[in-house]
Parts: structure tokens; C-alpha cells; sequence
């Protein structure tokens, strides 16, 4: 009797030893994993690393040599060559070494002749030089108004394109089913498909229509224990969540970075004991939105069909597009410190808003850098002056703002000067001091990133003593 | 007791089922006038009687029985049909993606109104479908039992997981207002509705019911470990012959209850044992339904409701503090 069941029994092992190994294999990464503590014991906090694969990843960004830097003598390359719209203040030696660099970035293979006509450099006539031409203008926008998210490190063209004509890890949105028209059955509602933007979850494969082109919430954790009503209740849905989600997946797929990398795993939604990598990435999608809508989308009609999306639009920029597997993009290379043009943008002078002025609120504007009320601001001050001295008993609250290009420390005197510019303004003109108030807001920050003319501005808010 | 034996042996470790007694087939006791006659002659499957009972049939199928099966049939192929038509009607794609796939209920737009057809709609009607199999199947539960002189426990369990099931894909979405709420049928999808309502709700780990549900899950799976493995521990001695055990007491019963006594101090009794596991069962949806049922309606924020009652500590900043730059007036 036992005999044969000896025999049942190790036929079995051998089956479940086989089915474990093809278990195993099926989960595509072989151990060993690595797991770091991050954060407090017995809180989750951990990343998990398989150095064999991040030892792969390791050689594969890997930044190029930078170039010897070139001589900054001689005449402009705007002088020498037609129709330089941009880096023309180089000499014509370093526009010479960029043009070479840029070369072995994005077209390595196709060279020269992939952007330019090889008659004529001067022309326009291809859509991929106009399409660069508006790249280098957007990789210097990144390095000078987004150092929030990309720090000194910055970019360069590299960064996304790896040698490629077009980078590797770009979206579109997606294609439909082949039988939507009319049809009414097997609705995918946007997810539900092993799809790779997700990391072949079902979640919803586009979270980056609504989000990094969109501006709809991510953020679906409300701050109330309960359940509130009307305006105070958190109607995000659990379907949001799921979009949410999906976001998520991607931009932990493409950092190579596990959710702990940013959250504190007990509370998602929590700032204050998460780690400070959040913020960076929260800059992150504000900046890859502000990239698509700016600057990429506006060139739809630049590009030729074949470079579109099944739905016609352009390849759009993600995390993956730089980031492309690594926390920090070629591990935190400082490249562009190599190509200093590309660190800044040259902007037009811009003209400043007229002054606002409402019957509770003035608001004037101040140029880059300045605490001074210059010109037509003069005549937003002029209605407050002129309202203070029609009505006794008012008083005025005063408070200075900056915008987020430079440093915060600066740009926080900054603005406290301009409140100081407007106090001043008021008491050379007879107003009496105790009327007036300096409110510092809860953040003199007033826009997300680089110059906004909008940003730079002093509000005086008139407030009339009820009578008794 | 003093005779020797062996460190490691097959046939007491009960792998397998090492004896089948053979005797006439029976069709069990008569039905009362009114009943559908079981279907089906008996017959022996040796392969089968080695882990169950070797007798095949006969099914009692009854009018409840074929309409359960008629109302499940219609969900499953419904939902396997919305499935291949997501796929484009291919049905290599329907094989390969299978787990990816899902019946998704209605966008939030539509509240509790009735969807069109392909955008919810299917859902919807698969839902009241399925539950009407459900119910049915378990009213068949219910009258099997009666007709034989049982009690009603399998029922009762059974309406525990219904009640779970009902909780998650029609209570609750009622109560929020939106079919949306609900669970996809799929295989992946439902499980991401699981995290993504996790994660909507502040944590569903800090939700005390669903802390309770899985208190009763894991007892369940400890229960079922201890008794199974006392039951086959003792089947040397005729253990597994439980009712006779519990009716008159053998040696198999007394080994039994002193081993747990001599490990723990207590043990239950040959029928209170079952008892446990019952109600152990029972309790893990059932709790874990209310758990789910006050999600989202009467608490938004798991989290935020644990700590504001002191359920779980705070830890220590690890981290520098960072702010939340949304509250920064940083406006884009």
C-alpha cells in the first residue's frame, strides 16, 4: 500500500518543484534584491534594489565625454551665419562645438544633413530644425526656471535623446479599439489592457491627457476624517483614484523608484512626514505639463503625419522621457554645466500689466528683480492715496509677492521691499502709518516657475472700519 | 503506546485517502411529493474516492437550481462577451489578456441613473443578473438542508459572503450616489478597485473593521490548520470519524483534547471545535462588509480617523520637513 503512494508523493515534489521554478522565471527578475531602509523601523520605508539589474542600468546612463570648451573670441555666430535665432551670442567657435555636440546627441547616425539642408544651413525648410530650434529653447526654459525640479544639475538635449532623433520614451495617446464606432459592448473605459505605460497593470493606461497635459486633480485624499457635506466634501471618486494611480505606476516605472521614494506608506497624502523627494517630484509634473502644453504641443503642425500619434497629436514628454529608468536622469551627471548657453533663456523684455485697481484691491507690478514703483504703476498708487484720503476710517493692508525664478532668500526681501515701496509711497503722501498694515502672505511665492510679470506685484486691500 | 514508531510515514500522514469501502449505491433518502428527482445514476470514480468519497451523484438540480444556473450563465456570458468585444473579437487576445480584462461599471457622470448599454450599462445588468443566482443558489442551499433534517449553517455562511458581495457592488455604491463605485468583474481590475479604494479612503489598513476581518481570516486559516491537523492526527485511531467521537468518546477524541491541553492548557471539544471555525469564517465578511459599507459614506479618510482617535501612534520626523508646495500659493 505505501509503495505506490511513496511514488504519488515524489512525483508531486517534482511537479511542485517545477511548477515553483517556472513561477519563478515568470516574475522576470531574479533575486537578489536589496532592501534599504528609508525611513523609521517597522514603517515600510524601504527601497528595494537588485544591484545585478541596477549594475545593467548603471552602464546603459552613462553621460558623454563633454567637449573642450571653445574659444569665446571673436565674431558672434548671428554675425557670420543667416537666420541664428538662437545661441546667437556664441562666437562662432563655441555655436561650432554646440552644433557638433548637439549632432552626437540627436543624430548621430543621420548627422548634420538630419536638421539641415546641406545647400543651404540657413534654411528653414526642414520641419526637424525648426523642431530643434524650439528644443534648445525649451532645454534652456527647464535649466533656468525649473531648478526646482532639475536643480543645477539641469539638461541637456541628451538627456532625453540618448542619440536618438526622437527620444525613446515619449506618449501619445492612445489608439482606440479597432470597433468603437457604434459599438456597444466592451467598453474599455481607458483601462483594463495589460498596457506598458502602467507596468502592464489594467489600471488606466492614459493618466497623462488629464494630468502632464490636463490640469485635473491627482490629489484625491481629502483632509477630514469624515464624510462632509456640501462644499466642505471630498468628491473624488474611487475611479479617480485609479487615474491617480496609473500616474503613479508610470512615474515609479520610470524612476525605477518604489512609492516609498516619495510617500510616506502609512498616509499617501501626507507632506510632512514624507520623504523631500515629493516635492521634487511634484515640481516634476507641473514641469512636464508646462513642457507639453508651451512648447511641444504648439508644434503639432510642425511635424510631418509619419511622426504622429494615432490620434494625430505629437509625442508628448513624460518622467520616462528623461528620467528613463533612473531616479536621477544619466545618475545626476551635471552635463549641461558643460554648455552654460543652454542654461539660461534669453527672454524679450516684458511689458509689465497696467495697474489693477478695484474698489477693495490695487495691485501693481514691478520689473525683474526691482522693489521700485516705476511709471505707469505710479498710478495705482495715485487711486489709493486718493481713496484714503476720501474715506477717514479705512485703512489698507499691504502685501509684497516675487516670482519663483532665483533665489528664495532674495526673492523673499524682495518682496518685502515692495510692500516697504508701497508703505513708503503712502506716508510721503500724508497718510497717517497707523493706517496702514504689513501682511506677510503665507507664501510671497506667486507662480510656479521662471519670470511672470503677473507674479511680481504689491496688493493693497482698502478695508472700511464698520461704523458702530 | 510503547510500540515502536517510525520517525516519518506515508500512510499516516492521510496525503491521500488509503481506504475506499465499496458497497451498494444509494440514492440517499425519498423526496417529498413536490420535489424535482434527482438526476443522474450513481456511479464509483475510484480517482476521486482517493481525496473525497468515491460515489458520483445523484444531483438533486431542482427548479431553483437550473434557475440559478440560467441567471449565472447569462452574467458570465455577458461578461466573457463585453470582454472579447474589448479585445476586438480576437479570441487569442481574449486568452492572453484575460486577467487584464473586465466588465467596468459606469463612469461617475451617471450617479445611480441607468447608463447607456456600452458604458455601464452591461454592468449593470450583470449585476442584478448574477445576484439573482446568487440569492437562488443560496435559497437552494437553504431547502437542500431542510429536506435532509439539517440545520442551515452552510446557508447562513454562505449569506455572510453574499452580504460582502452585496455590500461592495450595491449597498455602498447606493449609498455614495454613483455606480461607479463599485467593483469591476475582472480579474486584475477588481483587484486595483481594491487598492485605488484603499488609497481614496485613507488607508484601508487603518480601518478597524477590516482589521477585525482579517483577524478572522487568519484565525480561520489557524483553525482550520489545528483541527484538520488534530483530525488527521489522530485518524490512526478511528479520529476521523468525528460524530461517532463526539457521541461516545474514543481514544482517537481523548488523544486529541489532551495533546491541546498539554500544549495550550485548553482545548476544544470534538464539536465546539467547529463551532469556532464557523463563526470564525462567518465574522470575516461580515465584518469586513461594514467595514467597506462606511467607507466613503460616514468616513472619507482612514487615516485621519485613526489618528484622530488615538488608534495608532504617531512616529518620529525622520525626514526634513517638507511642505506641501500646492499650499504655497505657488499657482501655475
Amino acid at each position: 500500500m505505501s509503495r505506490p503512494l511513496i511514488f504519488t508523493l515524489r512525483t508531486l515534489q517534482v511537479l511542485a518543484a517545477g511548477l515553483a521554478l517556472v513561477a519563478l522565471a515568470a516574475c522576470g527578475e531574479r533575486p537578489p534584491i536589496v532592501t534599504k531602509q528609508l525611513g523609521y523601523r517597522g514603517t515600510g520605508m524601504e527601497q528595494n534594489v537588485n544591484p545585478r539589474l541596477e549594475a545593467v542600468k548603471l552602464a546603459a546612463n552613462q553621460a558623454p565625454a563633454t567637449p573642450d570648451e571653445a574659444s569665446p573670441d571673436g565674431p558672434k555666430a548671428s554675425e557670420v551665419y543667416q537666420n541664428v535665432k538662437v545661441l546667437g551670442d556664441l562666437s562662432v567657435a563655441q555655436f561650432s562645438r554646440h552644433m557638433a555636440a548637439i549632432t552626437q546627441w540627436v543624430s548621430p547616425q543621420e548627422g548634420c544633413n538630419y536638421c539641415h539642408n546641406g545647400e543651404n544651413f540657413a534654411d528653414d525648410s526642414k520641419y526637424t530644425k525648426v523642431v530643434a530650434r524650439r528644443m534648445i529653447q525649451m532645454t534652456q526654459h527647464i535649466n533656468q526656471d525649473w531648478q526646482k525640479h532639475v536643480a543645477a544639475t539641469g539638461v541637456t538635449c541628451y538627456t532625453c535623446h540618448r542619440g536618438n532623433p526622437v527620444p525613446q520614451n515619449v506618449w501619445y495617446k492612445p489608439a482606440d479599439r479597432k470597433y468603437t464606432e457604434n459599438s456597444v459592448m466592451g467598453d474599455l473605459a481607458g483601462q483594463n489592457i495589460g498596457a506598458k505605460s502602467v507596468g502592464l497593470s489594467s489600471l488606466p493606461n492614459d493618466p497623462f491627457t488629464p494630468y502632464l497635459l490636463g490640469n485635473q486633480d491627482i490629489r484625491v485624499n481629502g483632509n477630514e476624517a469624515l464624510r462632509m457635506t456640501g462644499a466642505a466634501r471630498n468628491t473624488h471618486s474611487t475611479k479617480q483614484a485609479e487615474h491617480t494611480y496609473g500616474l503613479m505606476v508610470h512615474m515609479s516605472t520610470a524612476l525605477g523608484a518604489n512609492c516609498t521614494t516619495c510617500h510616506n506608506t502609512r498616509n499617501w497624502q501626507e507632506w510632512t512626514n514624507a520623504p523631500p523627494q515629493r516635492v521634487t517630484a511634484w515640481y516634476g509634473i507641473r514641469m512636464a505639463r508646462d513642457l507639453n502644453n508651451e512648447y511641444i504641443v504648439p508644434l503639432t503642425d510642425t511635424f510631418p503625419a509619419n511622426r504622429k500619434g494615432p490620434h494625430g497629436d505629437v509625442a508628448k514628454v513624460y518622467c520616462a522621457t528623461c528620467h528613463q529608468g533612473v531616479q536621477k536622469p544619466l545618475y545626476g551627471a551635471a552635463m549641461a554645466k558643460g554648455f552654460p548657453e543652454l542654461l539660461t533663456l534669453a527672454k524679450p523684455a516684458s511689458a509689465l500689466p497696467a495697474p489693477l485697481v478695484d474698489a477693495m484691491k490695487t495691485v501693481m507690478y514691478f520689473d525683474i528683480g526691482s522693489p521700485l514703483l516705476q511709471g505707469p504703476q505710479a498710478a495705482g498708487m495715485a487711486q489709493v492715496i486718493a481713496t484714503l484720503q476720501a474715506t477717514p476710517g479705512a485703512k489698507v493692508t499691504i502685501s509684497g509677492y516675487h516670482s519663483a525664478a532665483g533665489a528664495l532668500d532674495q526673492n523673499q526681501e524682495l518682496a518685502k521691499q515692495r510692500a516697504f515701496a508701497v508703505r513708503d509711497a503712502l506716508t510721503t503722501a500724508g497718510i497717517a502709518a497707523d493706517r496702514v498694515v504689513l501682511e506677510k502672505p503665507l507664501s510671497a511665492e506667486a507662480n510656479l516657475a521662471g519670470e511672470d510679470p503677473a507674479a511680481r506685484r504689491a496688493e493693497v486691500t482698502v478695508t472700511t472700519a464698520k461704523p458702530k | 503506546m510503547a510500540q515502536f514508531q517510525p520517525l516519518f510515514s506515508i500512510e499516516n500522514q492521510n496525503l491521500l485517502t488509503a481506504m475506499q469501502p465499496i458497497g451498494p449505491l444509494h440514492d440517499g433518502p425519498a423526496l417529498p411529493r413536490g420535489d424535482w428527482r434527482r438526476s443522474g445514476k450513481p456511479f464509483l470514480f475510484h480517482l476521486l474516492g482517493r481525496i473525497g468519497n468515491a460515489q458520483i451523484g445523484p444531483l438533486y438540480l431542482g427548479g431553483l437550481g437550473v434557475a440559478s444556473l440560467v441567471f449565472g450563465m447569462l452574467a458570465f456570458n455577458i461578461i466573457g462577451f463585453n470582454m472579447l468585444a474589448s479585445v476586438d473579437w480576437s479570441p487569442l487576445q481574449l486568452v492572453r489578456q484575460l486577467f487584464w480584462l473586465a466588465l467596468e461599471p459606469p463612469p461617475p457622470a451617471y450617479g445611480l441613473s441607468i447608463p447607456p448599454l456600452a458604458q455601464g450599462g452591461w454592468w449593470l445588468i450583470t449585476g442584478f443578473l448574477l445576484t439573482t443566482s446568487l440569492i437562488l443558489w443560496w435559497v437552494r442551499t437553504y431547502r437542500r438542508a431542510r429536506q435532509l433534517g439539517l440545520g442551515t449553517h452552510v446557508a447562513w455562511a454562505f449569506a455572510a459572503a453574499i452580504w460582502l458581495y452585496l455590500v461592495c457592488g450595491f449597498f455602498r455604491p447606493i449609498m455614495m450616489g454613483s455606480w461607479s463605485e463599485a467593483v469591476p468583474f475582472g480579474i486584475f481590475p477588481h483587484l486595483d478597485w481594491t487598492a485605488a479604494i484603499s488609497l481614496r479612503y485613507g488607508n484601508l489598513f487603518y480601518n478597524p473593521f477590516h482589521a477585525l476581518s482579517i483577524v478572522f481570516l487568519y484565525g480561520s486559516v489557524l483553525l482550520f490548520a489545528m483541527h484538520a491537523g488534530t483530525i488527521m492526527a489522530v485518524s490512526r485511531f478511528g479520529g476521523e470519524r468525528e460524530i461517532e467521537q463526539i457521541l461516545d468518546r474514543g481514544t482517537a477524541s481523548e488523544r486529541a483534547a489532551l495533546f491541546w491541553r498539554w500544549t495550550m492548557g485548553f482545548n476544544a471539544t470534538m464539536e465546539s471545535v467547529h463551532r469556532w471555525a464557523w463563526w470564525f469564517a462567518v465574522l470575516c465578511p461580515l465584518v469586513g462588509g461594514l467595514g467597506i459599507l462606511l467607507t466613503g459614506t460616514v468616513v472619507d479618510n482612514w487615516y485621519l480617523w485613526s489618528m484622530k482617535h488615538d488608534v495608532v501612534p504617531s512616529y518620529p520626523q525622520v525626514y526634513p520637513i517638507s511642505i506641501d508646495p500646492a499650499l504655497l500659493g505657488a499657482k501655475p
